[in-house]
């Protein structure tokens, strides 16, 4: 019933123990890049990123979805059973990835869950356009940003704190491929990862899309829930030196994830006897309509080589690469992989702008090889 | 004529210490058998484990050890607390008090910061997330963490962890 049939661990209901986990309360655990080679992530390998602790005794017949807020024209409740007779069904592929993926490698270090490269993955999401609940409610034409409220409790157990409440401009709301969704992979959501019932934005920072989800409110100004404020979730309006003090007021909310790559296959560490060729696998996304190229290098970046790239299966899902690697002699490698989107961005080989948080690193993936004689 | 009198008579008493000997090394020997006995039985009945059943024991004889290990709040290896994974110094169980009833250690032993670093940290969880004032225990607290979770200088990109690989043979099965 709460989707736990590749549960391996109970500790961690429907998670692989071959997750890494970084933090054990909050629950926060990522995937390995060698697991996230499938071409979308099985449920028991999709990281998990909570703020607080996930509900506990969820019964599906009694749970409702209120929508409300200061710019909805009427306050209205819906039952999981409502969304589903109520709303036309879809699904799609969509990519979430924490906005926090990646911040391991920024120097200074930045405070938080020091994700490596494993907080993303890309799931088939199946539930109800949010534009069709939003546009049944209705908005007035105040209607800004919308802000999200879920059943997680603080880690402090205070009940008037909120975990985390944020939410996503009212445009990003009426897309085409934003959801409110009770299924992944057609498989009800692990409860690690929202059971019953989640907003999925692809595109965005994975914490807009709000989990445990009960309560929508329509907003006329810019949500104010938890960690829509200070650096969480912001970078500098302005690029800043690495190490700057930032103040509050110059920080800007991040909307759109940058263009990433990441390889999949090998794992790290193979070695290979030369005159074998290496064949390499992995995904590329972003936030724009499409990837456009993915290339290899094998020297550091002074030489670049197409990849095979696979179709979107629509916007925000990953497409997949491959390619075959010839090497010239033997010895130690590096194979990195560089994604280009359809607006030419490029993702970088340093890190990108240095950030108090540790946000949005989008450097290119990197895999170690040996060939041997 | 006295000397073959005494000479019977030390006889009869060198026999007499012999049997007696003998008695009560067999008595003791019986007493030992008695007490032994279940024992000896036991191990010659004992039942015969299959090696999937020894090494099934032995690992759940490992995991309870692990367990133990884990669940002991005073065990201390390589400088290390094994209950929190916190590096161990005389601030460390104001630094478990302090810290570890609202989030996990590991939380701590992830990051790295300077001293400043670490004080915005605190200050951040006792503006928003309900840490109280930690008064005359706050410049420990900062001593122990700049001490033992300070950065490390990695530029604009760090090689990648070379000791952290773990290298394999690639099975590939066209050599082209």
């Amino acid at each position: 019933m709460l989707g736990l049939e590749n549960s391996v661990i109970s500790k961690y209901p429907g998670k692989s123990d071959q997750m890494t986990l970084l933090n054990d309360r909050p629950i926060n655990m990522e995937t390995p890049a060698h697991l996230l080679n499938d071409d979308l992530t099985a449920n028991d390998f999709f990281f998990v990123r909570n703020n607080g602790l996930a509900p506990k005794n969820i019964d599906i017949k009694t749970w409702t979805l209120k929508i409300t807020g200061e710019s909805a024209k009427q306050t209205k409740e819906y039952s999981l059973d409502d969304l589903k007779a109520r709303f036309e069904h879809v699904s799609y592929q969509l990519t979430l990835e924490c906005g926090g993926n990646g911040r391991k490698e920024f120097n200074p270090p930045a405070k938080g869950n020091q994700w490596s490269t494993g907080a993303v993955g890309c799931a088939k999401w199946t539930g109800v356009r949010l534009k069709d609940v939003l546009n049944e409610v209705g908005l007035k034409s105040s209607a800004v940003y919308l802000g999200y409220y879920g059943a997680d409790t603080h880690l402090s157990g205070d009940s008037k704190k909120d975990p985390i409440s944020r939410g996503v401009p009212i445009a990003k709301a009426m897309e085409e491929e934003s959801l409110v969704a009770w299924s992944m992979n057609d498989q009800d959501l692990p409860l690690l990862n929202g059971y019953p019932l989640r907003l999925v934005f692809g595109g965005y920072p994975a914490s807009c899309s709000g989990k445990w989800l009960e309560e929508i409110v329509i907003r006329n100004k810019v949500h104010d829930g938890q960690k829509m404020k200070g650096s969480s979730y912001r970078t500098p309006c302005s690029p800043v030196p690495p190490g700057a003090k930032v103040e509050d007021k110059d920080m800007c909310i991040i909307e759109d994830m940058p263009v990433k790559s990441l390889i999949t296959y090998p794992r790290t560490g193979a070695t290979i006897t030369l005159g074998q060729k290496l064949p390499i696998a992995g995904h590329a996304w972003t936030s724009a309509r499409e990837i456009s190229k993915v290339e290899y290098s094998i020297d550091f970046g002074m030489n670049w080589k197409p990849c095979d790239l696979g179709p979107s299966a629509n916007r925000y899902s990953w497409q997949n690469f491959s390619s075959k690697i010839s090497f010239p002699e033997p010895g130690y490698y590096e194979v990195w992989a560089r994604a280009t989107d359809v607006d030419q961005n490029i993702q970088p080989i340093l890190l990108p702008g240095w950030n108090p948080k540790g946000y949005l690193n989008n450097a290119c993936h990197r895999i170690a090889v040996k060939i041997e004689k | 004529m006295m000397e073959p009198e005494e000479y019977e008579t030390g006889d009869l008493w060198r026999t007499f210490l012999t049997l007696l000997n003998v008695a009560v090394v067999l008595l003791l020997l019986g007493l030992f058998f008695a007490m032994t006995e279940k024992t000896i039985n036991d191990f010659l009945n004992r039942p015969q484990y299959s090696e999937e059943e020894l090494a099934e024991s032995s690992r759940k004889r490992a995991t309870a050890r692990a367990v133990e290990r884990q669940d002991n709040w005073d065990l201390v290896e390589n400088g290390i607390h094994v209950k929190t994974g916190l590096k161990n110094d005389e601030n460390l169980q104001l630094i478990i008090g302090a810290c570890t009833s609202c989030h996990s250690a590991k939380l701590i032993t992830q990051n790295r910061a300077t001293r400043s670093g670490w004080s915005q940290m605190i200050d951040w969880m006792q503006e928003t997330q309900g840490l109280p004032d930690l008064g005359e225990q706050e410049p420990k607290i900062l001593d122990y963490l700049a001490k033992h979770y300070a950065p490390e200088e990695v530029g604009r990109r760090a090689n990648l962890d070379m000791a952290e690989i773990e290298w394999y043979i690639l099975g590939l099965e066209d050599m082209e």
